[in-house]
């Protein structure tokens, strides 16, 4: 199955597009290329992926200086699961945020799974069209899944650490 | 005698009381909480609520409005986000008000006291709380224990003047200044 996949994507959108794929594990995956993602996103709701079951974003540490962002899909049709995983580079203090490809157009279930991963991880999801925080407030500052987080010392005047 | 003879005669007793004892045994016998809950915390609440448990045999009747509470149970995690909406809900209850800090969280950010960024480590950090009821969660027999205790400090703190009242006036005072 990934190995058909892997083809239809290479087919149309070229050898580079697809890093790795892996079918040994237990949720098999294809690593791709960034950029590319909205237009893999489009081919596999073509191939009948039409549920977009979780998004996740990663932070892989200041020392290895990326993240990674994981789809699973899942086919109601043919009953299939893929991931497709992507990797960009983590921002440094004044840098801004690293950048996705949206597919809320293609999936609507992931406009929220892309507001929780710029709440909580830091990833900004370029053509999202409401892109807000989802759980902690509005005027919230840093990402606290990141590795290097550091609690503000008091939020509205109330002490954060114990 | 039939029963309109007897309602009407106004014989029978005459209590004499002191006005602050009727007022503290009226108050701590219709201890009204307001009808809130934060997270699993407020299922045992719940649960409290339900005639297997019966808190209405002791008064205890969730009102929907915090203009209409007498006690505010905090029963779950207080979040960042939740806290300054629980100082409001507190500021609008009519004096005299009191609080129940129900469960670990609420009492002191609970497993969340070290790593939770979000929680905030301990309800009385934004609130005067009067009961902290210990468990995670805690039994509705704690709760109810919870009551019983806040009734027994009822009882012993004869005058309840609202202090709210004061702080205005304090505040007026230094602005005309």
């Amino acid at each position: 199955m990934i190995e058909e996949i892997k083809n239809l994507i290479v087919s149309r959108l070229g050898a580079e597009t697809v890093i790795e794929t892996n079918d040994k594990v237990l949720q098999p995956f294809i690593f791709v290329q960034v950029e590319k993602l909205a237009e893999i996103g489009q081919i596999l709701y073509e191939y009948d992926f039409d549920h977009l079951a979780c998004i996740t974003g990663i932070d892989n540490g200041v020392a290895s200086g990326t993240m990674e962002v994981v789809y699973h899909f899942y086919s109601i049709l043919k009953n299939l699961t893929l991931v497709v995983k992507v990797k960009v580079a983590r921002n440094q203090a004044d840098e801004p945020l690293p950048s996705v490809p949206t597919l809320s157009h293609i999936w609507q279930s992931a406009d929220w799974h892309e507001r929780e991963v710029y709440d909580l991880v830091g990833i900004h999801f370029e053509g999202h069209q409401d892109l807000r925080r989802i759980l902690l407030p509005a005027d919230w500052q840093g990402f606290p899944l990141r590795k290097d987080y550091e609690e503000q010392t008091t939020y509205h005047g109330i002490q954060v650490k114990y | 005698m039939n029963f309109a003879e007897r309602i009407k005669t106004g014989e029978g007793g005459i209590i004499v009381a002191k006005l602050d004892d009727l007022l503290t045994w009226a108050r701590l016998s219709s201890l009204w909480p307001m009808s809130f809950g934060l997270a699993c915390c407020a299922i045992e609440m719940m649960g409290a609520y339900t005639s297997n448990y019966d808190l209405d045999r002791i008064g205890v009747f969730p009102r929907a409005s915090p203009r209409q509470s007498d006690v505010m149970i905090v029963a779950g995690t207080v979040t960042f986000k939740m806290a300054d909406r629980i100082r409001r809900l507190y500021e609008q209850m009519s004096e005299p008000r009191y609080v129940i800090s129900m469960g670990s969280c609420s009492n002191c950010g609970g497993p969340y006291w070290e790593h939770g960024y979000h929680v905030v480590k301990g309800v009385d950090r934004i609130i005067p709380v009067d009961v902290y009821v210990q468990g995670c969660p805690p039994r509705p027999e704690a709760l109810i224990g919870g009551f019983l205790k806040l009734q027994e400090k009822i009882k012993l703190k004869q005058n309840d003047a609202p202090k709210a009242i004061e702080t205005l006036l304090k505040m007026q005072e230094n602005s005309s200044i």
